[in-house]
């Protein structure tokens, strides 16, 4: 279900579970995570990654390394996804702009919402910074998805499979704070 | 102090299939000096050379990484040079072309041309650095610093080049870029 079709109750009663955003990382071929922390996927997300023997956690000193570290990782067939908050997303976005879109790299980014609840649709929040992560992503025209509980972890894998069969970037926006 | 064009000569003498990453000037550069497949140009978001050098360091741990530099790039990404000194990868030797300048964009100072990148590089973790400013110094030193234990630095004292012409789309054509990673997939 989008977070723009379900309702607001069903937001409200919604989990995301990090161990399964984790699980569904791993099922995509994901051996790389390039990251700045993000006090919204910090607990969920970041800790546990860092303790992951499956996962080789990259940490970055700015967001728009993730971008090249990526592209390089890519020509040898190594899939690697950035974990980044949607500040250092946009602080990132001549690199996206440039590496990811111009040259068409596969680029995959996991984007946390901070201050976002998910019980409305990104574009709908009270935060300036994350009402207008989706537009800046259509009008770059990157494939984006909005992951708010657990019945959206369905679309993680598809997502990062088609980046890199299209060799094109994909955002993945973590709406709700993963437990 | 030393012609970048000069520096880079030398360099190409031991160059055999290792990945070449460089960026802008650097770039324009070494493709007339040394043009070969696994020439790898950063280009389009300034500063990223080194984060690309980093991810291909990694994917390719038994290639040799030469990541050619320019001190205006560098100075956008400084962090890179804590992330590489932090990853440690043998295999990544790093040289920055230091002119004082913003080549590509004018010639502009830039902020301060007084800025030691070999030292940051070594307090970053760099396991080896080094700094040349005579070309014959450099030409003896080039092959054994290449064969030094990663990550390795070196700041190239140049002069300003005359202006280049630059070519971007060229040197990072879909065809270049399809290009590498074929002959990274057949070299393994």
């Amino acid at each position: 279900m989008d977070a723009r079709t379900a309702t607001k109750s069903e937001q409200r009663g919604a989990e995301l579970k990090g161990s399964s955003v984790i699980a569904a990382i791993k099922q995509s071929g994901v051996e790389f995570v390039l990251a700045v922390p993000d006090i919204h996927t910090s607990k969920g997300l970041l800790f546990p990654i860092a303790d992951d023997p499956d996962l080789r956690l990259i940490r970055v000193c700015k967001e728009d390394e993730c971008v090249g570290i990526a592209s390089g990782l890519h020509y040898t067939d190594r899939r690697a996804l950035m974990l980044v908050q949607y500040t250092g997303f946009l602080y990132s976005l001549n690199a996206i702009r440039a590496v990811a879109v111009e040259y068409k790299q596969p680029i995959c980014m996991m984007v946390g919402l901070l201050g976002h609840d998910g019980s409305v649709p990104p574009t709908d929040s009270k935060k300036y910074g994350v009402r207008i992560i989706e537009p800046i992503c259509d009008a770059m025209g990157i494939p984006h998805h909005v992951i708010n509980q657990d019945s959206d972890l369905a679309k993680i894998k598809p997502a990062i499979d088609k980046a890199y069969a299209d060799s094109f970037p994909v955002v993945l926006l973590i709406g709700r704070s993963p437990s | 102090m030393m012609k970048r064009d000069e520096c880079f000569k030398a360099l190409a003498r031991h160059i055999t299939d290792e990945i070449v990453i460089a960026t802008y000037s650097s770039a324009m550069e070494w493709n007339g000096i040394n043009p070969r497949v696994l020439n790898y140009y950063s280009m389009g978001a300034m500063g990223l050379a080194s984060s690309h050098g980093l991810g291909l360091a990694i994917a390719n741990p038994n290639k040799r990484i030469v990541i050619l530099d320019g001190d205006g790039s560098l100075l956008m990404n400084l962090g890179s040079l804590v992330t590489i000194g932090a990853q440690a990868p043998k295999n990544l030797v790093h040289f920055v072309s230091n002119n004082g300048c913003y080549e590509a964009n004018g010639g502009h100072q830039i902020p301060n041309p007084k800025v030691d990148f070999s030292g940051l590089a070594r307090s970053a973790g760099y396991k080896h650095t080094y700094d040349f400013s005579e070309l014959a110094s450099f030409e003896q030193q080039i092959g054994h610093v290449l064969g030094q234990e990663g990550p390795v630095f070196g700041t190239l004292y140049v002069e300003k080049a005359q202006p280049l012409k630059y070519e971007y789309n060229e040197l990072y054509s879909a065809a270049r870029r399809d290009a590498i990673k074929a002959e990274l997939r057949r070299s393994g």
